[in-house]
């Protein structure tokens, strides 16, 4: 990055400006209700409630912090409700997804394309709009109120995402490896296991952290319909129960929602990089 | 070796696990939500046929005003984020100091857990102590407090807003990810001819994204259709119904008062809908890129 930017890069001061000026408008709309839910989040009871408005806090404290874990008892028990969740949803997803990706990146056979698209499409709807005929199931099924009934819908709509990200991540291993095996006589299972699993590695780890983070991020409808016992809650609907409360305290409802993301915020500072390349390859063409 | 019939078996065995999982868990309820629709099913434990009773039903009572809604609430909110995401991916393309860092700050609205975001923004649009009402005030554009949230006109719009902030990363990012595709040379021999920067945007950059542009306006337009957790979170559809769009719609009648049947009716409304966007997207896709399409 020390080498000197090319001629066309240069730009005059005023359009400079411009750039900062419309970068800060953009970062400020992404980010501001993260400054005002921090500010939030450091304010006594007492003074938010206040008006004039203030932007910045008074007597900022980390009081609120402490104190959510006395007013929402649940809380540790909805991160790790919320992490359970999702990280079986992703071990559900990758098992499933692996060896079907690896049956659409390398073999031809008839109805590939339409199986194909019809991931794709399964990708269109979403849960919400099955929700009547998803809560019959589960109640046949026997999964209300249990964990499966969030695991098991919210598997089957990450799939058709993280098929796409993978194949496009196999259609990338070159094929001689495989033709050398089998010419040295080795089964096609020896070879899904020995040869493509360990090369397909790097691609199943960005998959596995999409699915992860949608399984995370996305934790919500099904939880809040399928799901009513406050011990298998993850924390969107463990807070959701606490914001429709008559007498929201909002700083430690922001305390609790900083605590929460941070598993998130903390992925996306260590791997941004591969975050931006795994979640775009899907969709953009090579 | 991977196109015998034992090779296709192969495959077939690979794939049976993930389409057998997505074909029961939504491929069936699909059907089973066509088949709902035509019976008065709800918590009584028998079920009747009723023919095309509930759509008459439901059109006779308010439905269409639900879809041109939804339409308007679909169309606003994608047209605000394509255009902030279009301008925000030549911002941030743009080879300034901090580059990356900004990359990473517009990221937090999208991979956060929704609901919690939706949350902060339900504090924002707080009448008495809310960030914007505060701020409007401060500054004297707005006499009294404003609860957003409290009117029809003003929670309408809040949740498009809202909508946006969590659409507009992947938007970015999306479009910054097309525009670094673009031959530089092409830049660098507009440059040498003597076109300006703005020239250069408009006779380069614009054409050259239209088809991304394009694709990722009809998968917005089909995601955002679906939108149910903002909606739901900040007003549950109120106030007297003005921000009930088709999916929080059909939530209350199906979930909330339990009428199965009726609730199905109008998914199955959703579902056309949306089964008429991915067509149009499908051909869209197969036409602008025929290499994806395969």
């Amino acid at each position: 990055m020390k080498q000197p930017r090319p001629m066309i890069d240069r730009y005059r001061w005023y359009e400079l400006l411009g750039i900062y000026a419309g970068i800060f408008c953009l970062l400020f709309f992404c980010l501001a209700p993260f400054i005002e839910g921090f500010n939030v989040s450091l304010k006594p009871l007492s003074l938010l409630f206040s008006s004039p408005y203030r932007f910045w806090p008074e007597n900022p404290s980390f009081e609120a912090y402490r104190t959510m874990w006395v007013s929402v008892p649940a809380f540790g028990r909805y991160v790790v409700n919320s992490l359970f969740v999702a990280g079986v949803v992703t071990a559900l997803v990758i098992v499933l997804v692996v060896p079907a990706a690896y049956a659409l990146s390398r073999f031809r056979f008839p109805g590939q394309s339409a199986i194909l698209g019809g991931f794709l499409t399964v990708n269109m709807v979403s849960g919400a709009v099955l929700l009547i005929p998803l809560f019959r199931l589960m109640r046949s099924l026997g999964l209300l109120n249990t964990y499966f009934a969030m695991i098991v819908p919210g598997a089957a709509f990450l799939i058709p995402t993280a098929i796409w990200l993978l194949r496009a991540y196999m259609l990338r291993i070159p094929r001689e490896l495989e033709e050398a095996a089998w010419a040295d006589g080795a089964s096609r299972f020896y070879i899904f296991r020995r040869v493509i699993l360990p090369l397909a590695t790097p691609g199943i780890i960005v998959t596995a952290i999409a699915t992860f983070l949608g399984a995370y991020a996305q934790q919500f409808v099904y939880a809040v319909t399928f799901n009513s016992k406050t011990e298998y809650m993850p924390l969107p609907v463990g807070l959701f129960a606490f914001f429709g409360r008559q007498e929201v305290s909002w700083n430690e409802l922001m305390a609790a929602s900083f605590v929460g993301i941070a598993p998130a915020l903390i992925v996306i500072l260590i791997l941004q990089r591969y975050l931006v390349a795994g979640l775009t390859a899907g969709a953009v063409k090579e | 070796m991977n196109h015998s019939p034992s090779a296709r078996a192969f495959a077939y065995l690979l794939l049976a696990p993930a389409v057998l999982y997505v074909l029961f868990i939504v491929a069936y309820p699909l059907v089973d939500t066509v088949i709902l629709s035509f019976t008065d099913a709800a918590l009584k434990p028998e079920t009747n046929w009723v023919g095309w009773k509930n759509y008459q039903k439901i059109f006779k009572a308010n439905f269409d005003d639900v879809i041109l809604r939804t339409f308007i609430w679909t169309f606003c909110s994608v047209a605000l984020k394509m255009t902030i995401g279009v301008l925000g991916a030549v911002l941030l393309n743009a080879a300034v100091p901090g580059q990356t860092l900004f990359r990473i700050l517009i990221m937090p609205p999208w991979i956060i857990p929704m609901a919690i975001g939706i949350f902060m923004w339900g504090w924002m649009y707080n009448g008495q102590f809310g960030m914007i009402s505060g701020l409007l005030q401060n500054f004297g554009l707005s006499d009294g407090p404003i609860a957003f949230l409290g009117y029809g006109k003003t929670a309408f719009w809040a949740t498009i807003v809202t909508d946006v902030w969590i659409g507009v990363p992947f938007v970015t990012l999306y479009m910054l990810a097309t525009i670094q595709t673009i031959p530089k040379d092409l830049y660098e021999a507009a440059w040498t001819d003597g076109a300006g920067r703005f020239y250069r945007f408009r006779r380069i950059t614009l054409p050259m994204i239209v088809p991304s542009l394009l694709t990722m306006s009809m998968l917005s337009l089909i995601f955002t259709f679906n939108s149910f957790d903002i909606i739901w979170i900040l007003t549950r559809g109120g106030p007297s119904g003005q921000t009930t769009t088709m999916i929080i719609d059909t939530y209350k009648s199906g979930i909330g008062s339990y009428k199965y049947g009726e609730g199905s009716a109008r998914a199955v409304m959703i579902c056309l809908f949306l089964s008429v966007f991915c067509l149009a997207y499908y051909r869209l896709i197969s036409r602008l890129n025929p290499v994806e399409a395969r």
